[in-house]
C-alpha cells in the first residue's frame, strides 16, 4: 500500500513539474518568444543600415555635383567673357586700322601709305591685336582695272594656290600686309573661298564678319578671318547695299588664330587643367564646327556647360563648351561618413543582437534553472518522503526485533546470552532512537511536527535530564547543575517532550565534549535576562569589569567550577543579579505571576560547559543537519550530528531562537529562547497539586547552612533546597560557618538563624580542613544545650573511598550528597538523614520506572469509562497490574451514577470520545457536581 | 521429552510473533498487553482478545449490514464503528487493522462507497487472518502451559 502511495506521489510531484514548466513557458519575454526572427531582424537591420548610409552617400553627393556644376558654369562663363571681350577689342582695333587705311590710303592723295608703313605700323600695333596673328589690306579691284594695277604694283594677281588668277569680275589682291602675314601679299583674297564670302558680307553690311573657322594658311591652325570693307568715300547715313558696295575700295582682313589664341588666354587663368574648353562654330546648327578643342571628346562628358559667345558678327554664332578634365573624383568626405555610418549601425545592430540573444541565453538559463530547481525540490520532498517512509518501514521490524528480545529477555537465558540478548536491545533502542531522530527531522521539515501545548513543570523536566546524564557527569568528574529563576512560573504551558529533547541534546552534547570543568542550565525570564545583560554591559563599559579574581596565584573565574566559559556575558555578575533578585523579591513574584496568567511567558535557557569549544571554522554550520564540527569529530565522539539541526527546529516551532557562543578549548554556551504560555492557576491546581505532591513538603520551615567558597555553585545548591521550602544560608567557608554556629549557641534569643542542616561543599571541607574540628567541638558544646545538633551533609561531585572515609571521620557522619543535586534526590537524602521517610509500601520487584506508579497506584479505586469492552479491559488489567481497585462503567451516565456522592473512587479514568456522553460532557457535569475527585481523561490517539 | 516439546512451543511462539511483527500485524501494544498477564490473571491476554473477536465481528456484520444498505448508507454510523473498532484494534496492538480502519474512516467521511467496500474487503481480511494466527498463538501457548504445567515445575527444568 504504501508503494502504491509512494507512485501516486511520485506522478503528483511529476504532474505539479510539467504544470509549472506550462507556467513558465508563458512566462517568457518578448524578446524569448521571437527569438528565431533575431537573425532576420539583424539581417532587417543592417540592410537598413546599409540603404540608409547609400542614401546619405547620395545626398553629400548631390550636393558635391550641384557645387561642381555651379564652379564649372562660373569659370565657362568667365572664359567666355573674357575671350569675347578679348575679341571684341581685336575687333575694335582691326575696324580702327580699316578706318586708318580709308583716311590715309584713299582721302589723301597721293596715298600716305605704303607697304613699308603698313608693315611697320601694324608690326608695332600688334600689342593692340594679340588675337591676330596678322593683318592685311586687299585692294577691290574689278577686271576692267586689273592690267592697270598689275602694271602698277609690277606683280600679277595670283589665287591662293599662287598662281596667276583666271580672269573674274573682281578681284581682291593683298596690297598691304603686316610681316607675319606677309606671304599672302599679292594673293587674290576673292579666291578663297571663305575670304570670298566674307569680302561679300562685309561690303554689303559695312560691319566686321567673320569666316567659318578653317585652317589659315600659314600656320595651319584653325582659325577665323576677320573682314571690314574700306570705303573708298563717305557714305550716306544710311547707305543701302549697292551704294555700299559701290563704294567699297578695299577690305581690311585679320587672321584669328583661334587655337593658338585662346589657349594663351586660357593659360593666363586660374583652374586652366581642370577644365576642358571647346569652341564651337554654330551659325549652321546641324553641322558644329570647332574652332577650338579636340575634336573627339574625352573627359568628363557627364557635365557640360554652355556658353555662348557673341564676337560681334551676328551671321555666324558661336558657343564654348567646357568640362571638366577629368571625371568628378569621388567624394571622400561623403564616402567616410556614409561608411561611418554604416559601420555604426552595423555595430548598433549588432550589440542590440548580442544583447537580445545574451538576454536569450540567460533566460533560457534561468528557465533551466527553474526547472532543475524544480527538481530539485521535487527530488528533496521524495527524499524527505522517503526517509519518512523508509524510517517508518524499518520501525516496524525493529519493533519485531525489540519486542523478541524484550521476549527473550524474559527467557531462562545464560549470563552470556543475557548479555549478548542485552546489547542487542541496546543497540536496538540506540537505532530506534536514531531513525526517530531522523523521522523527526523529516517532519519537520515536511513541517508535519505539531507541538503539544499541555501543562507541565520545567523544573522538573529539567530535574530528569540531569538524573540521566548524572552518571556519566559523575564518571568524568564533572560539576552538572541546574538552576531556574524563580520568576520562572511553576507551570508552563508547552511541549515538555520537545522541551526535554532540545534540553537532553545540548546537555548530551556537552557532556559528549566536557572531560573537566562543568556543565550548567540556566533558564531565565527572556526579558529578565535581557535588561540583565545589559546593565552589565553597561557595568563592563564603565570599566568596573571584575570578571576574575586572584585567587592562591592562579586566576579563578567566578563560575561553577572556577573554570573559564565562553560567554562572559553569562558570568557571575549577572548570575548574582538574578539569584539576589530572586532571592530578595519572593513575594513580589508570586504577584506578577498571578497577573502575568494566561499570557505568554518567553524562556531563556542557557547550557554553559567547558568542554573542547567549537573550532572557528565550524561554527557557521554547527545547526547544518548531519553536519558535525569537524569529521574527526564522529571518529572520536561519535553521534550524527542530526540533534543540533533538530534541536533548532524545534526552538524555532517553539517561537525562539537558538544560539552560542563558543571558543575553543575554552568552552561553549548554548543559549536559546522558547516561548511558553502560561496557564490559570484555578483550572490546573489538581495538576499542581500533583506536583507538590511529587516533592515531599515535610522539610518547610528547615533551616540550612551551606558552606560552599564557590558563590554560583552556592546559589545553585540554595535553589534546590528552596524548591524544597528549606530556607538556606551561604557562607563561603567553614570557619565564618563555625562562627555564626557559635553566635548562635551562645546567644540563643538574638541569632540569625539556627541551622538544621550544614552542607559542606568538599572543596570548602578540603581546603578548610582544619575547622572542621572545631566545628565538631561546637556540636559538641553545644549538645551539652539543648539544641538540637545540626546535620553535617558533604555535597561532592566524585569522592574516593579514603576520602569518604575520612570525611566520615572528620564529622560527615550523617551522609554524603553526590552531586548533581536533584532537588528530589536531595529530598531523599534529607529524609534519609533526618528519618522522616514516610514508610512507603515499596512493590515488590518491579523495575524503578514503575515502581512510582505502584506506589501511587496502590489500593487506589478507580473507576474506568470506555464504552469500548475491549479497551476498558485492557485499562482495567494495567491499572490492575500496579494494585488499584478498578471499577468499569459503560458511559458516561453510568460512571455518573456511580460517582453520586459519596462516593468511593480515588480517579476516574475515562475516554474522550464516547457516544451519548464523551469526557467534555463529562467533564462539565462533573463540574456541576462538583465531586472531590481527580479526573484524568484517557485519550486515544486514534490517528497516530 | 516433553521439556523439549515446550522448547520448542515457545520458539514457535516467538517466531510466529516475530513474524507477526515482521509483517505489522502486531506492535508493541501487544507486548505490553502480555506483560500485564500475572499470576492473578494468568489468561488475561487471551480474555482481552476473546473479546476484541466478538466486538469485531460484531462491527464487521453492523459495517456490512450499513454498507450493503443500497439506499442510504450512514456514514456517521459507520465512523462510530469504525472508531471504536480502532480503539480495540489499538489496545491490542493490532496494528494492520487499525491501519486498515484509518483508511476505511477517511473513505467513509468522504462518502466514498467504492472506497468503503475495498476497505470492507481488506478489513475481513486482515482481521480473519490476525484472528487465525492470534488463534494459532494461543493454541501454542495452551500446549505449552499444558505441557510445562503437566511436568515440572520451572527449576527443574533448568536443571536439565
Amino acid at each position: 500500500m504504501t508503494l502504491k502511495m509512494q507512485q501516486s506521489y511520485h506522478h503528483s510531484v511529476a504532474v505539479k513539474v510539467n504544470e509549472q514548466q506550462v507556467g513558465t513557458k508563458r512566462g517568457y519575454t518578448f524578446i524569448q518568444a521571437n527569438r528565431t526572427w533575431l537573425p532576420k531582424v539583424l539581417l532587417l537591420w543592417v540592410m537598413a543600415m546599409a540603404l540608409l548610409s547609400l542614401t546619405i552617400y547620395n545626398g553629400m553627393d548631390a550636393d558635391n555635383r550641384v557645387r561642381r556644376k555651379e564652379v564649372l558654369g562660373s569659370m565657362c562663363d568667365q572664359r567666355a567673357r573674357i575671350l569675347q571681350d578679348q575679341f571684341s577689342v581685336s575687333v575694335n582695333h582691326v575696324h580702327a586700322l580699316a578706318i586708318l587705311v580709308s583716311t590715309f590710303h584713299y582721302y589723301k592723295s597721293p596715298s600716305a601709305i605704303d607697304q613699308e608703313t603698313f608693315a611697320e605700323y601694324t608690326a608695332r600695333t600688334a600689342f593692340e591685336r594679340p588675337l591676330l596673328s596678322g593683318v592685311a589690306y586687299a585692294r577691290r579691284v574689278i577686271d576692267s582695272e586689273r592690267q592697270e594695277f598689275e602694271r602698277q604694283h609690277g606683280w600679277t594677281i595670283k589665287t591662293m594656290e599662287r598662281e596667276p588668277s583666271a580672269i573674274r569680275d573682281e578681284y581682291a589682291p593683298v596690297i598691304f600686309s603686316q610681316e607675319t602675314v606677309s606671304y599672302i601679299e599679292s594673293l587674290d583674297m576673292m579666291s578663297g573661298e571663305e575670304d570670298r564670302e566674307n569680302i561679300l558680307r562685309a561690303r554689303a553690311t559695312g560691319k566686321a564678319v567673320l569666316t567659318r573657322p578653317f585652317r589659315l594658311l600659314g600656320s595651319h591652325h584653325l582659325g577665323v578671318v576677320l573682314t571690314f570693307p574700306v570705303y573708298k568715300s563717305k557714305l550716306p547715313p544710311s547707305p543701302t547695299a549697292a551704294q555700299r558696295i559701290e563704294a567699297t575700295a578695299g577690305y581690311l582682313g585679320g587672321a584669328f588664330d583661334i587655337e593658338s589664341l585662346v589657349e594663351n588666354l586660357l593659360g593666363q587663368l586660374a583652374g586652366n587643367q581642370a577644365i576642358l574648353v571647346n569652341v564651337y562654330d554654330i551659325t549652321n546648327s546641324s553641322d558644329l564646327l570647332i574652332m577650338y578643342g579636340h575634336q573627339n571628346l574625352d573627359g568628363d562628358l557627364s557635365l557640360l556647360h554652355e556658353s555662348k559667345l557673341d564676337f560681334g558678327d551676328p551671321f555666324r554664332k558661336h558657343l564654348m563648351i567646357c568640362r571638366y578634365h577629368e571625371k568628378a573624383p569621388a567624394s571622400w568626405a561623403a564616402l567616410t561618413t556614409a561608411f561611418l555610418f554604416f559601420v555604426i549601425g552595423l555595430l548598433v545592430g549588432y550589440i542590440l543582437y548580442g544583447a537580445a540573444i545574451h538576454i536569450v541565453r540567460v533566460e533560457d538559463g534561468f528557465h533551466e534553472m527553474q526547472e532543475l530547481k524544480f527538481r530539485a525540490e521535487a527530488a528533496d520532498v521524495t527524499k524527505s518522503q522517503f526517509l519518512a517512509t523508509v524510517s517508518h518501514e524499518i520501525r516496524t521490524p525493529m519493533n519485531g526485533i525489540l519486542g523478541m528480545l524484550a521476549l527473550l529477555l524474559d527467557t531462562d537465558l545464560s549470563s552470556t546470552q543475557r548479555d549478548y540478548a542485552q546489547t542487542a536491545q541496546v543497540c536496538g533502542k540506540a537505532l530506534i532512537a536514531l531513525i526517530n531522530e531522523v523521522l523527526d527531522r523529516e517532519k519537520i521539515e515536511a513541517g508535519k511536527l505539531e507541538l503539544e501545548a499541555v501543562p507541565f513543570d520545567i523544573r522538573s523536566i529539567l530535574d530528569d535530564v540531569l538524573s540521566l546524564f548524572s552518571e556519566k557527569s559523575r564518571n568524568k568528574g564533572i560539576e552538572l547543575a541546574v538552576f531556574v529563576s524563580d520568576k520562572v512560573p511553576e507551570i508552563v504551558v508547552g511541549d515538555p517532550g520537545r522541551f526535554r529533547q532540545i534540553i537532553t541534546n545540548l546537555v548530551g552534547n556537552s557532556v559528549k565534549f566536557t572531560d573537566r570543568g562543568h556543565i550548567f542550565i540556566k533558564v531565565h525570564l527572556y526579558e529578565n535576562a535581557k535588561a540583565m545583560t545589559d546593565t552589565k554591559v553597561n557595568t563592563c563599559l564603565n570599566g568596573g569589569s571584575n570578571e576574575s579574581v586572584l585567587t592562591s596565584g592562579s586566576q579563578k573565574f567566578k563560575t561553577l567550577s572556577g573554570c573559564e566559559t565562553a560567554d562572559d556575558q553569562n558570568s557571575w555578575d549577572v548570575f548574582r543579579h538574578f539569584s539576589d533578585e530572586d532571592f530578595r523579591s519572593d513575594a513580589s513574584i508570586n504577584v506578577t505571576t498571578n497577573n502575568e496568567a494566561s499570557e505568554d511567558v518567553g524562556l531563556m535557557v542557557c547550557v554553559e560547559d567547558t568542554g573542547i569549544g567549537i573550532p572557528l571554522k565550524a561554527q557557521g554550520r554547527v545547526f547544518m543537519p548531519f553536519v558535525q564540527a569537524d569529521s574527526s569529530t564522529s571518529r572520536h565522539y561519535g553521534g550524527t550530528g542530526i540533534g543540533l539541526s533538530i534541536s533548532k527546529c524545534l526552538v524555532e516551532l517553539m517561537g525562539g531562537q537558538i544560539d552560542f557562543i563558543s571558543r575553543p578549548d575554552v568552552g561553549s554556551t548554548f543559549s536559546f529562547t522558547a516561548v511558553f504560555g502560561t496557564c490559570k492557576k484555578n483550572v490546573f491546581n489538581n495538576m499542581e497539586k500533583r506536583n507538590a505532591e511529587a516533592l515531599p513538603s515535610g522539610f518547610r520551615g528547615l533551616k540550612a547552612l551551606v558552606v560552599d567558597g564557590n558563590p554560583v555553585r552556592a546559589t545553585v545548591t540554595r535553589y534546590h533546597l528552596k524548591r524544597l521550602g528549606i530556607l538556606a544560608e551561604v557562607v563561603s567557608s567553614l570557619k565564618l560557618a563555625a562562627g555564626s554556629c557559635g553566635k548562635n549557641g551562645s546567644l540563643t534569643s538574638g541569632g540569625k538563624i539556627q541551622p538544621d542542616i550544614i552542607l559542606v561543599e568538599k572543596d570548602s571541607w578540603i581546603s578548610g580542613e582544619d575547622s572542621v574540628s572545631s566545628v565538631w567541638q561546637l556540636d559538641l558544646k553545644q549538645n551539652g544545650h539543648t539544641f538540637k545538633l545540626p546535620k553535617m551533609i558533604l555535597l561532592a561531585t566524585n569522592i574516593t573511598d579514603s576520602e569518604f572515609d575520612k570525611a566520615k571521620g572528620a564529622g560527615f557522619s550523617d551522609t554524603v550528597i553526590m552531586k548533581p543535586l536533584r532537588a528530589r534526590m536531595v529530598a531523599a537524602c534529607l529524609q534519609q538523614v533526618l528519618s522522616m521517610g514516610k514508610k512507603r509500601s515499596q512493590g515488590k520487584g518491579m523495575p524503578n520506572g514503575s515502581s512510582f506508579l505502584q506506589s501511587l497506584l496502590c489500593g487506589k479505586r478507580i473507576l474506568v469509562v470506555d464504552d469500548n469492552r475491549v479497551n476498558r479491559r485492557v485499562a482495567a488489567g494495567a491499572l490492575k497490574k500496579f494494585g488499584a481497585d478498578v471499577e468499569c462503567a459503560e458511559s458516561g451516565k453510568a460512571a455518573l451514577k456511580l460517582l453520586q456522592l459519596p462516593h468511593i473512587y480515588d480517579a476516574c479514568f475515562m475516554d474522550i470520545q464516547m457516544p451519548e456522553m464523551d469526557g467534555y460532557v463529562f467533564k462539565s457535569c462533573f463540574m456541576i457536581l462538583d465531586f472531590n475527585c481527580s479526573v484524568i481523561y484517557w485519550l486515544y490517539f486514534l490517528d497516530r | 521429552m516433553l521439556g523439549w516439546g515446550v522448547d520448542r512451543l515457545r520458539a514457535d511462539m516467538s517466531r510466529l510473533l516475530a513474524i507477526l511483527f515482521h509483517q505489522g500485524v502486531l506492535d508493541e501494544q501487544f507486548l505490553q498487553l502480555q506483560q500485564l498477564q500475572d499470576e492473578s490473571s494468568p489468561n488475561f491476554v487471551s480474555e482481552v482478545v476473546n473479546i476484541y473477536f466478538h466486538e469485531s465481528e460484531k462491527l464487521l456484520r453492523n459495517l456490512r449490514g450499513l454498507l450493503l444498505d443500497r439506499e442510504f448508507s450512514d456514514y456517521k454510523k459507520m465512523g462510530i464503528h469504525l472508531n471504536q473498532f480502532m480503539g480495540s484494534s489499538s489496545s491490542i496492538g493490532a496494528n494492520r487493522v487499525r491501519n486498515v480502519c484509518v483508511a476505511f474512516r477517511a473513505a467513509s467521511e468522504q462518502n466514498n462507497r467504492a472506497g468503503c467496500l475495498r476497505a470492507l474487503e481488506l478489513l475481513e481480511h486482515e482481521y480473519c487472518y490476525l484472528k487465525n494466527k492470534l488463534h494459532e498463538l494461543f493454541q501454542m501457548e495452551q500446549q505449552r502451559v499444558l505441557a510445562a504445567g503437566a511436568r515440572y515445575p520451572l527449576q527443574q527444568q533448568q536443571q536439565h
